[in-house]
Protein backbone atom coordinates (compact mmCIF):
# COMPACT_ATOMS: atom_id res chain seq x y z
CA UNK A 1 0.00 0.00 0.00
CA UNK A 2 1.48 3.51 -1.05
CA UNK A 3 0.66 6.45 1.35
CA UNK A 4 1.90 10.11 1.13
CA UNK A 5 2.42 12.23 4.38
CA UNK A 6 2.22 16.04 3.60
CA UNK A 7 4.08 18.49 6.31
CA UNK A 8 3.52 21.89 6.43
CA UNK A 9 4.15 24.97 8.52
CA UNK A 10 1.71 25.91 11.04
CA UNK A 11 0.39 29.21 9.90
CA UNK A 12 1.76 32.30 11.74
CA UNK A 13 5.59 30.45 11.92
CA UNK A 14 8.10 32.30 9.86
CA UNK A 15 9.21 31.00 6.91
CA UNK A 16 12.29 32.36 5.85
CA UNK A 17 12.73 29.76 3.54
CA UNK A 18 9.82 30.29 1.67
CA UNK A 19 9.86 33.63 1.65
CA UNK A 20 13.09 33.27 -0.38
CA UNK A 21 11.92 31.44 -2.68
CA UNK A 22 9.02 33.68 -3.30
CA UNK A 23 11.26 36.81 -3.78
CA UNK A 24 13.41 34.21 -6.23
CA UNK A 25 9.96 33.66 -8.36
CA UNK A 26 8.71 37.13 -8.19
CA UNK A 27 12.30 37.89 -9.81
CA UNK A 28 11.70 35.43 -12.29
CA UNK A 29 8.82 37.32 -13.31
CA UNK A 30 6.37 34.40 -12.60
CA UNK A 31 2.87 36.08 -11.98
CA UNK A 32 0.50 36.58 -9.95
CA UNK A 33 2.56 34.59 -6.50
CA UNK A 34 1.32 36.06 -3.61
CA UNK A 35 3.26 33.91 -1.06
CA UNK A 36 5.30 30.76 -0.80
CA UNK A 37 5.46 28.62 2.40
CA UNK A 38 7.72 25.69 2.33
CA UNK A 39 6.74 22.05 3.55
CA UNK A 40 7.78 18.25 2.99
CA UNK A 41 6.54 15.02 1.18
CA UNK A 42 6.88 11.78 2.52
CA UNK A 43 5.91 9.09 0.36
CA UNK A 44 5.93 5.71 2.02
CA UNK A 45 5.11 2.11 1.06
CA UNK A 46 3.29 -0.02 3.56
CA UNK A 47 3.27 -3.81 4.28
CA UNK A 48 -0.31 -5.33 4.65
CA UNK A 49 -3.44 -4.24 3.31
CA UNK A 50 -5.13 -3.39 6.27
CA UNK A 51 -6.23 0.53 6.07
CA UNK A 52 -7.15 1.33 9.44
CA UNK A 53 -3.94 -0.47 10.44
CA UNK A 54 -2.08 1.75 8.03
CA UNK A 55 -3.53 4.94 9.01
CA UNK A 56 -2.81 4.37 12.27
CA UNK A 57 1.17 3.48 11.82
CA UNK A 58 1.33 6.91 9.62
CA UNK A 59 -0.29 9.10 12.01
CA UNK A 60 2.47 7.45 15.09
CA UNK A 61 5.16 7.75 12.60
CA UNK A 62 4.29 11.34 12.04
CA UNK A 63 4.03 12.46 15.40
CA UNK A 64 7.07 10.47 16.74
CA UNK A 65 9.11 11.85 13.72
CA UNK A 66 8.03 13.37 10.55
CA UNK A 67 6.62 16.30 11.82
CA UNK A 68 7.79 18.74 14.89
CA UNK A 69 3.94 19.33 16.11
CA UNK A 70 5.28 22.53 17.37
CA UNK A 71 5.53 24.13 14.42
CA UNK A 72 4.42 22.00 11.80
CA UNK A 73 0.46 20.27 10.91
CA UNK A 74 0.83 16.79 8.85
CA UNK A 75 -1.75 15.22 6.54
CA UNK A 76 -2.00 11.19 5.79
CA UNK A 77 -3.12 10.34 2.60
CA UNK A 78 -3.43 6.65 1.54
CA UNK A 79 -3.01 6.36 -1.99
CA UNK B 1 33.12 16.57 38.18
CA UNK B 2 32.14 13.68 36.00
CA UNK B 3 31.23 14.55 32.56
CA UNK B 4 29.42 12.50 29.75
CA UNK B 5 29.44 13.83 26.46
CA UNK B 6 27.16 12.12 23.72
CA UNK B 7 28.31 11.20 20.28
CA UNK B 8 25.81 10.66 17.53
CA UNK B 9 26.78 10.74 14.08
CA UNK B 10 27.64 14.03 12.40
CA UNK B 11 28.64 15.03 15.33
CA UNK B 12 31.64 17.60 15.32
CA UNK B 13 32.22 19.82 18.25
CA UNK B 14 32.62 16.46 20.96
CA UNK B 15 36.27 17.25 21.23
CA UNK B 16 36.20 20.16 21.83
CA UNK B 17 33.77 20.14 24.43
CA UNK B 18 36.44 17.17 26.26
CA UNK B 19 38.96 19.28 25.98
CA UNK B 20 37.25 22.45 28.09
CA UNK B 21 35.77 19.98 30.55
CA UNK B 22 39.02 18.17 31.24
CA UNK B 23 40.77 21.46 31.73
CA UNK B 24 38.13 23.03 33.86
CA UNK B 25 36.68 19.81 35.93
CA UNK B 26 40.37 17.84 36.06
CA UNK B 27 38.15 14.32 34.62
CA UNK B 28 38.57 13.33 30.98
CA UNK B 29 35.01 12.63 30.12
CA UNK B 30 33.36 9.43 29.03
CA UNK B 31 32.72 10.08 25.71
CA UNK B 32 28.84 7.55 25.42
CA UNK B 33 28.02 6.62 21.50
CA UNK B 34 24.30 7.25 20.70
CA UNK B 35 23.16 3.29 20.42
CA UNK B 36 24.15 3.35 24.27
CA UNK B 37 21.16 2.54 26.73
CA UNK B 38 23.02 3.49 29.73
CA UNK B 39 24.75 6.53 31.20
CA UNK B 40 28.39 5.47 32.72
CA UNK B 41 27.11 5.11 36.75
CA UNK B 42 27.85 8.42 38.88
CA UNK B 43 27.80 10.52 35.48
CA UNK B 44 27.46 14.25 37.26
CA UNK B 45 26.39 16.32 33.61
CA UNK B 46 25.24 14.99 30.37
CA UNK B 47 26.90 16.91 27.90
CA UNK B 48 25.04 16.99 23.80
CA UNK B 49 27.67 18.57 21.95
CA UNK B 50 27.41 20.97 18.80
CA UNK B 51 27.96 19.48 14.89
CA UNK B 52 25.58 18.12 12.36
CA UNK B 53 24.22 15.01 13.64
CA UNK B 54 22.91 13.08 10.69
CA UNK B 55 23.60 15.65 8.26
CA UNK B 56 20.48 17.70 9.76
CA UNK B 57 18.27 15.44 7.92
CA UNK B 58 14.47 15.93 8.54
CA UNK B 59 15.06 18.68 10.92
CA UNK B 60 18.15 19.31 12.63
CA UNK B 61 18.46 17.27 16.04
CA UNK B 62 15.34 15.37 14.90
CA UNK B 63 16.99 11.89 14.48
CA UNK B 64 19.50 12.14 17.10
CA UNK B 65 16.56 13.11 19.57
CA UNK B 66 15.14 9.85 19.02
CA UNK B 67 18.23 7.55 18.98
CA UNK B 68 18.70 5.07 22.28
CA UNK B 69 20.81 6.92 24.22
CA UNK B 70 18.26 9.59 24.45
CA UNK B 71 15.60 7.10 26.83
CA UNK B 72 18.60 7.28 29.57
CA UNK B 73 19.22 10.84 29.00
CA UNK B 74 15.46 11.47 29.62
CA UNK B 75 15.46 9.28 32.78
CA UNK B 76 18.60 11.06 33.92
CA UNK B 77 17.43 14.71 33.65
CA UNK B 78 13.75 13.66 35.35
CA UNK B 79 16.11 12.22 38.53
CA UNK B 80 17.50 16.12 38.51
CA UNK B 81 20.44 15.34 36.62
CA UNK B 82 22.14 17.78 34.85
CA UNK B 83 22.53 18.30 31.09
CA UNK B 84 23.87 20.74 28.63
CA UNK B 85 23.25 20.80 25.08
CA UNK B 86 24.87 23.23 22.94
CA UNK B 87 24.39 24.25 19.39
CA UNK B 88 22.97 21.00 18.06
CA UNK B 89 22.36 19.90 21.61
CA UNK B 90 19.87 22.78 22.34
CA UNK B 91 18.31 21.42 18.83
CA UNK B 92 18.29 18.03 19.96
CA UNK B 93 17.15 18.93 23.32
CA UNK B 94 14.26 20.22 21.67
CA UNK B 95 13.32 17.95 19.63
CA UNK B 96 13.28 15.47 22.37
CA UNK B 97 10.94 17.32 24.25
CA UNK B 98 13.49 17.89 27.23
CA UNK B 99 13.17 21.63 26.42
CA UNK B 100 10.14 23.60 24.67
CA UNK B 101 9.68 25.43 21.55
CA UNK B 102 12.03 24.57 18.42
CA UNK B 103 15.53 26.70 16.24
CA UNK B 104 14.13 27.50 13.13
CA UNK B 105 16.35 28.96 10.29
CA UNK B 106 18.27 32.21 10.72
CA UNK B 107 16.19 34.95 10.66
CA UNK B 108 19.08 36.43 7.82
CA UNK B 109 19.33 32.89 6.31
CA UNK B 110 22.74 33.40 6.67
CA UNK B 111 25.03 30.89 8.61
CA UNK B 112 26.38 32.94 11.00
CA UNK B 113 30.11 31.80 12.21
CA UNK B 114 31.15 34.37 14.55
CA UNK B 115 31.65 35.64 18.28
CA UNK B 116 28.42 37.31 20.11
CA UNK B 117 28.18 39.05 23.21
CA UNK B 118 25.71 37.32 25.37
CA UNK B 119 24.14 38.71 28.93
CA UNK B 120 23.94 36.65 31.57
CA UNK B 121 20.46 36.81 33.01
CA UNK B 122 20.56 35.74 36.34
CA UNK B 123 23.20 34.43 38.40
CA UNK B 124 21.97 31.64 40.46
CA UNK B 125 21.44 28.23 38.63
CA UNK B 126 23.63 26.06 38.42
CA UNK B 127 24.71 26.63 34.51
CA UNK B 128 25.47 30.17 35.39
CA UNK B 129 26.77 30.53 39.09
CA UNK B 130 30.52 31.13 37.93
CA UNK B 131 29.08 34.29 36.43
CA UNK B 132 27.60 37.79 37.88
CA UNK B 133 23.46 38.56 36.90
CA UNK B 134 23.84 41.15 33.92
CA UNK B 135 27.33 40.35 33.34
CA UNK B 136 28.37 40.15 29.07
CA UNK B 137 30.24 37.30 27.50
CA UNK B 138 31.55 37.27 24.41
CA UNK B 139 31.35 33.27 23.14
CA UNK B 140 31.66 32.18 19.37
CA UNK B 141 28.57 30.78 17.65
CA UNK B 142 28.65 28.86 14.64
CA UNK B 143 25.05 27.73 13.28
CA UNK B 144 22.07 28.74 10.50
CA UNK B 145 19.29 27.25 12.58
CA UNK B 146 19.16 28.89 16.04
CA UNK B 147 16.37 30.95 15.84
CA UNK B 148 14.45 30.35 19.26
CA UNK B 149 10.48 30.09 18.39
CA UNK B 150 7.89 28.98 20.77
CA UNK B 151 3.95 30.04 21.17
CA UNK B 152 3.30 32.91 23.10
CA UNK B 153 2.43 30.80 25.96
CA UNK B 154 5.77 29.26 26.39
CA UNK B 155 7.75 32.67 25.75
CA UNK B 156 5.92 34.39 28.60
CA UNK B 157 6.40 31.55 30.64
CA UNK B 158 9.92 31.17 30.22
CA UNK B 159 10.30 34.59 31.17
CA UNK B 160 8.06 34.72 34.20
CA UNK B 161 9.77 31.53 35.68
CA UNK B 162 13.30 33.28 35.12
CA UNK B 163 14.63 30.79 32.45
CA UNK B 164 16.11 32.81 29.86
CA UNK B 165 19.56 32.25 31.30
CA UNK B 166 21.23 34.01 28.28
CA UNK B 167 20.28 36.45 25.33
CA UNK B 168 21.90 38.07 22.76
CA UNK B 169 22.87 41.38 23.32
CA UNK B 170 25.53 44.27 22.63
CA UNK B 171 29.10 44.66 23.97
CA UNK B 172 27.98 46.82 26.56
CA UNK B 173 24.97 44.46 27.39
CA UNK B 174 21.70 45.90 25.67
CA UNK B 175 19.25 43.47 24.25
CA UNK B 176 18.19 44.87 20.64
CA UNK B 177 17.51 43.78 17.24
CA UNK B 178 21.11 44.48 16.15
CA UNK B 179 22.32 42.21 18.52
CA UNK B 180 19.95 39.30 18.05
CA UNK B 181 22.18 37.29 15.37
CA UNK B 182 19.68 34.81 14.41
CA UNK B 183 16.06 36.14 15.22
CA UNK B 184 15.08 34.68 18.07
CA UNK B 185 12.19 35.48 19.95
CA UNK B 186 12.99 37.82 23.05
CA UNK B 187 16.97 37.23 22.09
CA UNK B 188 17.09 34.44 23.98
CA UNK B 189 20.49 32.01 23.28
CA UNK B 190 20.17 29.62 25.92
CA UNK B 191 16.42 28.42 28.37
CA UNK B 192 16.21 26.12 30.93
CA UNK B 193 13.60 23.10 31.27
CA UNK B 194 11.14 23.75 34.30
CA UNK B 195 13.18 21.78 37.08
CA UNK B 196 16.26 24.21 35.89
CA UNK B 197 18.60 20.89 35.64
CA UNK B 198 18.45 21.04 31.90
CA UNK B 199 20.50 23.98 30.24
CA UNK B 200 19.95 24.55 26.18
CA UNK B 201 22.09 26.76 24.05
CA UNK B 202 23.39 28.00 20.59
CA UNK B 203 26.52 29.54 21.58
CA UNK B 204 29.82 27.52 22.55
CA UNK B 205 31.23 28.14 25.63
CA UNK B 206 33.31 25.17 25.08
CA UNK B 207 35.57 27.63 22.72
CA UNK B 208 36.42 30.23 24.66
CA UNK B 209 38.12 28.50 27.89
CA UNK B 210 42.00 29.16 27.59
CA UNK B 211 44.34 32.64 26.72
CA UNK B 212 45.20 30.65 23.26
CA UNK B 213 41.92 31.33 21.81
CA UNK B 214 41.45 35.12 22.31
CA UNK B 215 38.74 35.13 25.33
CA UNK B 216 38.17 32.67 28.15
CA UNK B 217 34.58 34.04 28.76
CA UNK B 218 33.02 30.62 28.33
CA UNK B 219 35.04 28.95 31.63
CA UNK B 220 32.29 30.59 34.00
CA UNK B 221 29.74 28.13 33.03
CA UNK B 222 32.07 25.07 33.51
CA UNK B 223 33.43 26.51 36.19
CA UNK B 224 30.01 27.34 37.74
CA UNK B 225 28.97 23.30 37.46
CA UNK B 226 31.82 22.75 39.13
CA UNK B 227 31.46 24.66 41.86
CA UNK B 228 27.88 23.91 41.86
CA UNK B 229 28.37 19.97 42.14
CA UNK B 230 31.13 20.79 44.81
CA UNK B 231 28.69 22.50 47.28
CA UNK B 232 25.93 19.91 46.93
CA UNK B 233 28.92 16.84 47.55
Amino acid sequence: MKARVTVTLKSGILDPQGKAIEGALKSLGVDGVASVRQGKVFDIELAGADRAKAEAALKEAADKLLANTVIENYRVELL
Amino acid sequence: MKSAILVFPGINRERDMARALKLISGHEPAMVWHAETSLPAGTDLVVVPGGFSYGDYLRCGAIAARAPIMNAVRDYAAKGGLVLGVCNGFQILCEAGLLPGVLMRNAGLKFVCRDVHLRVERSDTPFTRGYNAGQVIRVPVAHGEGNYEADEETLKRLEGEGRVLYRYCSPEGVVDDFGNINGAAHSIAGIVNEAGNVLGMMPHPENHVEPIMGCTDGRGLFAGLVAHLDRAA
